[in-house]
């Protein structure tokens, strides 16, 4: 049986399609303005800054910098969100659209993941893990469009890893911060700066770990590209010009750079993150210091 | 000047190369990792997806190192020569040597 769709309902859908397009089309134009003509051979640069705004006269390190990744970054949480607008639009307790079973394929599946990695005591993280799986995801998948993708920029990638740093944090300071600074001097009080080193190392082996696989994957796309011109600039330069190696070739290469290790990426930032939270979380003594804490109110 | 120049650049690529020999590290590791995952899932066909899972995170975490002399490579050859020599230009205009 298949319910009729009102006018309204068929016109918001549109409109949230169109709107989930239209910020990459808008990235689209935007590249396509603002790249420099090149005399073609082998470029490798980080990404384009649109606009920079300099606080400190001879110094560049305080300069708010508005560059490509963070814009294309901007444009993909974008369309995630009108896509899921779009996804969850029209939720009924008895199915009539076909999206409601890929929305609801995607939540269980989310929530038995975090469940089975995380336990009982994370309930409220799916939307978070699939928020930071789905950016990740897309980001890296922006390559395809022939964008900059912002994971393959230290900063963007840096900021989830401070984020994911924040929330250890906290999660280690729920048993109270005399228990928190205790952890730093296991097993032996000398280790205490290895310890504190090994806790910066977190965030930071996350952020590179992400930054370095995407990155690596451009460079080695666009070092493929600038040998196959050359090879076929040898081969067929007597004939034409145009690079007929370049066709097809490049394409089985970003299968594996672009959708096969993006997506790979996106899984495993967000497989590390919950597994540090959850391994932050001292369940045992969390739940022994609730546990007093209510004894001693009962006896009051 | 040139020389100089000429050394910083030599010596920029050579650090890169030597920098990636700690792609030996990774490759061995998860060699290894994808090995016993195989044993594995010889020995129980029915726990192929964790054993999978599992492994792909594990060679992620082992790729860690080579990722680390990957992007010092990286450094290296695109962005340290370049600092270099604009602080070699700076001295040189300060009038240190």
């Amino acid at each position: 049986m298949k319910a009729k769709k009102s006018v309204g309902f068929i016109i918001l859908d549109v409109f949230y399609i169109v709107m989930a397009i239209l910020p990459l089309a808008f990235g689209l134009v935007l590249d396509i303005l603002t790249t420099p003509k090149s005399g073609g051979g082998v470029t490798i640069a980080g990404a384009r800054i649109y606009y920079e705004l300099e606080l400190f006269e001879g110094t560049r390190f305080f300069n708010i910098i508005i560059s490509e990744a963070q814009v294309n970054s901007v444009l993909v949480i974008l369309t995630i969100l009108f896509a899921c607008l779009f996804l969850t639009h029209g939720l009924k307790e008895k199915i009539e659209l076909k999206r409601q079973h890929l929305a609801e394929i995607i939540v269980e599946k989310v929530d038995a993941l975090v469940s089975e990695n995380m336990g009982r005591d994370f309930s409220g993280f799916p939307p978070f893990i699939i928020a930071i799986m789905a950016l990740s995801g897309l980001s890296s998948l922006l390559a395809l469009l022939g964008l900059y993708p912002p994971t393959s920029d230290i900063s963007i990638v840096g900021g989830w890893a401070i984020l994911v740093f924040a929330l250890i944090t906290y999660y280690k300071l729920k048993c109270g911060p005399i228990y928190y600074a205790k952890g730093f001097l296991q097993p032996v009080f000398i280790l205490a700066p290895i310890n504190i080193i090994g806790e910066f190392a977190t965030p930071v082996s996350m952020a590179f770990r992400h930054y370095g696989n995407i990155m690596s994957g451009s460079v080695i796309s666009v070092l493929i590209s600038a040998f196959l011109a050359w090879a076929s600039n040898l081969v067929f330069g007597a004939i034409t010009s145009l690079p007929i190696l370049q066709v097809g070739l490049p394409a089985i290469f970003s299968l594996y750079f672009d959708i096969f290790s993006g997506c790979l990426q996106a899984f495993i930032f967000a497989m590390l993150t919950m597994l540090n939270i959850s391994t932050a979380f001292d369940a045992d003594e969390y739940y022994r210091r609730k546990k007093k804490k209510l004894e001693k109110k009962l006896k009051k | 000047m040139e020389l100089a120049i000429g050394i910083i650049l030599g010596c920029c690529a050579l650090g890169a190369g030597i920098a990636m020999i700690a792609g030996i590290g990774p490759g061995i590791g998860e060699g290894n990792a994808v090995a016993s995952a195989c044993e594995a899932i010889g020995r129980q066909p029915e726990s192929k997806g964790a054993v999978t899972t599992t492994m792909i995170m594990g060679c992620a975490i082992a790729e860690t190192t080579g990722l680390y002399a990957l992007v010092i490579a990286i450094l290296l050859i695109f962005v340290a020569p370049n600092t270099f020599v604009n602080v070699l230009q700076k001295a040189k205009e300060l009038g240190l040597f």
